[in-house]
């Protein structure tokens, strides 16, 4: 297939991907991140008591553009629409490259190239940053966070590719399964190295002397200046539940993506064939 | 080489080359709407220093595992 052909389908079937993760988003997430807002608002409130009580000026708040409605209903279709959109055009060019290289069936093809897009520009970065509702993240550490999740993204991509060469150099000597298996296995080895390279989020220096030492931002009890517990930490039940819905989400989009992109390159690929029989008759 | 033989493989070859710009395209699109969606308007940003993508997005960037203040 031409690329002009692969690539307004692929973006379809992310924007279709992106609907999919919007309504389960609404249903599901939704409410988590509402409840992780008021979380937030709370523990605003016991830090300016402490702050007022300590004599000094409670933080200020950022202004707000938007209503809570309208970011939990409007801009989270737009984001994930628009991020399914993203991914069906990086897919595209994934798809076109390798679909003459490869003798598997268009769908087939189209599901391995979601497979692979959803492990690396998802599910790897993910294990070593995972996503964080409202309330856990510290905005002085936004620039260092958003470097180390990039250099998951991109180191998990080269990484996949390495993987991939590696079994295809290796595929006459052990026969594919084996080959894929290798690759495969290179692929985690790889990857794990990466991870324990980069430092966990508690670990950053801003957040060390702030908080001391943690493994991740996750916002722990608030005490007042004797110890006693005035704000209790994050709730645990509510961030597991979050991750498993961001998780979900992702394989939904991915999974939209791959399984439409797949039926429509199905049917492209059959109306070429007849025409070139036609053509030839 | 047979003569369909020929014009099949010239055909293959053009449509090699005129992918091209399309995949180009594609790659550069892609990536800026990833950017615009997942990290613009938090650590750095294109265009000026409102908070207007950030915060109507704000809720898609926490539930996409984008870092987010």
């Amino acid at each position: 297939m031409h690329a002009r052909t692969v690539i307004p389908r692929a973006a379809l079937a992310g924007a279709l991907g992106g609907v999919v993760a919007w309504l389960f988003a609404l249903w599901f997430a939704e409410p988590l991140i509402q409840a992780a807002i008021d979380y937030e608002a709370g523990r605003g409130e016991a830090e300016a008591a402490l702050a007022t009580a300590a004599g000094t000026a409670p933080p200020e708040e950022g202004p707000e553009i938007f209503s809570r409605s309208v970011q939990g209903v409007w801009g989270i279709g737009a984001g994930m629409v628009l991020v399914g959109v993203a991914l069906g055009l990086l897919f595209a060019v994934v798809y076109t490259l390798l679909q003459g290289k490869v003798s598997v069936r268009p769908r087939v093809l189209a599901l391995l190239v979601a497979g692979a897009g959803f492990l690396t520009l998802y599910a790897t970065p993910f294990v070593k940053y995972p996503a964080n509702p409202p309330a856990v993240g510290h905005e002085e550490t936004i620039g260092d966070r958003s470097g180390l999740y990039l250099v998951m993204i991109v180191g998990s991509v080269v990484l996949l590719v390495v993987a991939v060469l590696l079994a295809r150099a290796l595929r006459e000597r052990l026969g594919t399964w084996n080959a894929v298996v290798v690759g495969g296995l290179a692929y985690v080895v790889l990857v794990g190295v990466l991870m324990a390279l980069l430092p966990s989020l508690g670990e950053l220096s801003a957040n060390v002397a702030t908080y001391g030492p943690a493994v991740s931002e996750t916002p722990q009890p608030l005490r007042d200046p004797v110890g006693r517990i005035v704000f209790p930490g994050f709730d645990a039940d509510l961030l597991y539940s979050f991750r498993v819905y961001a998780v979900t989400a992702q394989v939904l989009l991915w999974g939209v993506l791959g399984l439409v992109f797949g039926a429509l390159a199905e049917r492209s690929v059959r109306s070429e064939r007849r025409e070139r029989v036609l053509e030839n008759a | 080489m047979t003569t369909a033989g020929v014009t099949r493989a010239r055909a293959t070859a053009t449509t090699a080359v005129g992918n091209l710009p399309y995949l180009i395209g594609s790659l550069v699109v892609g990536l800026l709407l990833f950017y615009l969606i997942g990290f613009d308007e938090g650590a750095t940003s294109l265009f000026g220093h409102t908070m207007v993508v950030h915060e109507f997005v704000h809720d898609a960037r926490h539930f996409l595992g984008f870092p987010c203040h």
